[in-house]
């Protein structure tokens, strides 16, 4: 069995900066493991830029914002995996690590950082109503097939919801050719951050419908068109303001939940309003030496407060390492 | 020219094509979709009903109750997952309580054995988060659930292996009887919608909501399938403790009402709602319809977390206007056999009902036994199921087995090279959904679409813009940059 002082779970913005500020405090045995075939995490799919205003007083691409935090790992040797998925956790802080190529790995480690970052909702948690057919992804599955593998999941795209994602994809989907038909949000207002509204709705001239949702998905083979709902105040639809729009890509951007399997395996209490582990100030989960930090434990707009948030949960875990060595 | 031609690889389908491969005969299956079960046999309560709800007599009663008891058997041969998990109706009023007498004194009549009546007591200490306004309960322990793809998909590379020819994406148009036989004729997807024939001395009938339209072309005594939606509710695998039963209602006109059900993989099942309708294809779930499936399970179970629902979807039963199976030789069409009018208790009953046709073709047509049967199956090992001594094994010896893909589920890749390298292999992503459960889980698909993409595109090696999310037109990408 292995043994590291902190094992870090997530290679993302979270578990970087965390063990970066760990390594600052003096921990020697870190083992960083991501699940992905590269550390970065979903940083490396937002190739726009906007990332490190507060930390660097830059303006960065994902990918850039990310690139600096892994050089310091890299400068500081920090230890990691990648394509290494953890497939169970215990209380006792005993990792078992599922690592392409090396097969079924136990680690044990006196402290944890937990940083596996959140996932998008599906379409079958708004439960619309319609056809099953193809086109109909996340926005980030489609930020992932644009911005990584080059394809295009379509020409004539409606994105219901308006979170950050969900705007950014709007932009990205209309440089590369697509005809963005409108941005739905069900709210009155977007929940995403105002300069991405101006910057990948208004520049653009796409519309972003507030007050609306999809009641109807039409099309069996592929997407042929959604019809669009005003709501009413109960956020119901409203009978009589139906539209049809063409299309053959609907992207949901409808809300981020944090990833939290393995928190549950550890039994931590959990935060029923940030869908997190409840946390305390200085990051620590509810089972001592267990720390959390990121968008595992509540959804942050900004990466920059990820990695504030991230520096000091590994300071923490520091500090619990070292106060138990004495 | 084939000895026989079974149309429809359905749940029935696929169960007639394994039996009539123990016999010395060729057979060709025929499917309009691009994969087995793609038709009624993928949406569906996926239970093998213990046989009470049907009337004494009737084929539905015979064969539910014949290939209920089979089913387990036939699970194990095959490694498909089956769970004997038992079923419950719930009377919530005394009028109500009476029926439950009625149900069990036809189920007895039509040879279930072991049901008893259980009073408020014991049902909450069974199931203690049913509603606190159920007075009673008939408990059949012999109901079960199965996983209706994985038995499909199994019962059709059994057949194959026995020698079953399968044909994919090809529509039938017309049949005709012939001097000898039957021309089957097919408008192939593959062939863009050419024309092409195929000469069987049988026909089966496994058409599911098109047996009509195929009886009607060779006989005169006229069949009809009017299409009853179904509209479900999947649920998280959190929730999946809620209940351990199948929960019915005590039955009205339209069917068994709306059920909460835990699947063999551990998720919960609502529904379903039941509509007449008259289109064929609309597969499509509704405001209503989704409301009604939530506010009436809630009542069954005042607990459960309705907004844990992961995915909704609507299916059609094949409702012959009698209300009966129809099974066997068409009177005025001598080796054309009827699956007709196969709904709920369908999947229940295809084991028996597979037999019966298998028999009566092989009966007619003097087939004798192979010396040779494969009767046993061996499904795609599950990972997540292994112990981890298993899975330390596995990965040694296939290291793609190390290579988690579908992280809601624990897929690897080493289950879906199985599954896309089998007989009949998956060539979509509903096929590699429905064989390993990728993209089945909390995220839908989300995180591991893109991958599932990249392995079919190597594997089939075939452009990553071809590839479909069910066959025919649902193409995932449009272009490449």
């Amino acid at each position: 069995m292995l043994q590291y002082d902190l094992v870090i779970i997530g290679g993302g913005p979270a578990g970087l900066a965390a063990a970066d500020s760990a390594r600052e405090m003096g921990i020697k045995s870190i083992l960083i493991l991501e699940r992905d075939n590269k550390l970065g995490g979903i940083l490396n799919q937002c190739i726009h830029t906007g990332f490190g205003l507060h930390t660097f007083q830059e303006e960065l691409t994902g990918p850039e914002y990310a690139a600096r935090y892994i050089d310091k790992i890299q400068e500081k040797e920090i230890e990691y995996k990648v394509s290494a998925m953890v497939i169970d956790i215990t209380r006792d802080k005993r990792v078992k690590v599922m690592e392409k190529g090396a097969g079924l790995i136990t680690i044990q480690a006196k402290a944890i950082i937990l940083a596996m970052g959140c996932r998008e909702r599906p379409r079958g948690a708004l439960n619309i109503p319609g056809y099953r057919p193809a086109g109909i992804y996340s926005a980030g599955t489609a930020q992932y097939f644009v911005n990584i593998e080059g394809a295009m999941p379509g020409k004539e795209i409606v994105i219901l919801g308006s979170g950050d994602i969900g705007l950014i994809m709007a932009r990205r989907l209309t440089l590369e050719g697509a005809d963005v038909k409108c941005v739905a949000e069900i709210m009155p207002k977007s929940g995403g951050l105002k300069r991405n509204i101006v910057q990948c709705l208004e520049d653009f001239g796409i519309p972003l419908k507030l007050s609306h949702t999809v009641t109807y998905i039409h099309g069996k083979d592929r997407i042929e068109g959604v019809t669009l709902s005003k709501v009413d105040e109960n956020l119901e639809p409203v009978p009589g303001t139906e539209e049809f729009i063409p299309c053959d890509t609907l992207l949901l951007s409808v809300g981020l939940i944090p990833e939290n399997e393995l928190s549950k395996k550890l039994e931590l209490p959990m935060d029923d309003k940030t869908k997190g582990p409840v946390v305390t100030k200085e990051m620590e989960t509810m089972l001592s030496g267990v720390f959390a930090c990121g968008n595992v434990v509540h959804v942050h707009d900004l990466v920059d407060n990820v990695s504030k948030e991230a520096k000091k949960a590994g300071i923490s875990a520091a500090r619990y390492i070292l106060e138990e060595k004495i | 020219m084939y000895d026989v031609i079974i149309i429809g690889a359905g749940v029935i389908g696929t169960a007639v094509a394994r039996e009539l491969s123990r016999y010395q005969c060729s057979i060709l299956v025929l499917e309009k979709g691009e994969d087995v079960c793609a038709g009624t046999s993928k949406a569906n309560s996926a239970l093998v009903h213990a046989g009470f709800d049907a009337k004494p007599g009737s084929m539905k009663a015979k064969y539910n109750v014949q290939g209920s008891m089979m089913m387990e058997e036939l699970c194990g041969k095959l490694d498909v997952p089956y769970e004997k998990n038992g079923a419950l109706v719930l009377a919530f009023s005394g009028e109500e309580k009476e029926t439950l007498e009625l149900l069990k004194k036809q189920g007895e009549e039509n040879g279930v054995m072991d049901m008893v009546i259980l009073e408020k007591e014991q049902l909450r200490e069974k199931e203690p988060a049913i509603s606190e306004e159920a007075e009673a309960a008939l408990y059949a322990p012999s109901a079960a659930s199965v996983c209706p793809f994985l038995l499909t998909i199994a019962l059709a590379e059994n057949a194959n292996e026995n020698g079953t020819e399968f044909w994919f994406e090809k529509e039938v148009t017309h049949i005709q009887k012939r001097q000898e036989g039957y021309e089957v004729k097919v408008s192939s997807y593959g062939n863009s919608g050419k024309q092409e024939s195929y000469l069987g001395r049988n026909i089966i009938n496994c058409a599911g909501l098109y047996s009509d339209k195929l009886h009607n072309m060779v006989s005169k005594k006229s069949f009809e399938i009017i299409p009853v939606k179904g509209e479900y509710c999947l649920l998280d695998k959190n929730e999946g403790t809620a209940v351990s039963s199948t929960l019915f209602r005590v039955p009205g006109k339209m069917g068994k009402g709306v059920l909460v059900t835990r699947t063999v993989h551990g998720n919960i099942l609502l529904g379903p709602t039941a509509e007449s309708i008259s289109d064929k294809e609309e597969t499509a779930t509704s405001g209503e319809g989704l409301k009604k499936v939530l506010t009436d399970t809630k009542h069954t179970v005042p607990g459960l977390n309705t907004g844990m629902v992961i995915t909704s979807f609507a299916g059609l039963r094949a409702h012959e206007r009698n209300g009966d199976f129809i099974i066997g030789e068409a009177e005025d069409a001598p080796g054309f056999f009827d699956a007709v009018g196969i709904e709920s208790p369908g999947l229940s009953a295809a084991p028996a009902i597979g037999a019966a046709l298998a028999r009566m073709a092989a009966g007619k047509n003097n087939y004798r036994k192979k010396e040779v049967f494969r009767e046993e199956r061996k499904g795609i090992t599950a990972f997540a199921s292994l112990s981890p001594e298993e899975k330390e094994a596995i990965v040694k010896e296939k290291p793609a087995y190390g290579n988690m893909v579908c992280r809601c589920e624990m897929i690897t890749e080493g289950e879906i090279l199985e599954a896309i390298h089998r007989p009949l292999g998956a060539k979509s992503l509903d096929g590699l959904k429905r064989r390993v459960r990728t993209g089945m889980g909390r995220c839908q698909g989300g995180f591991c679409t893109p991958k599932l993409v990249e392995i079919l595109e190597r594997e089939l090696d075939i452009s990553k813009l071809r590839i479909t999310k069910t066959g025919g037109n649902s193409r995932l990408l449009t272009d490449e940059k």
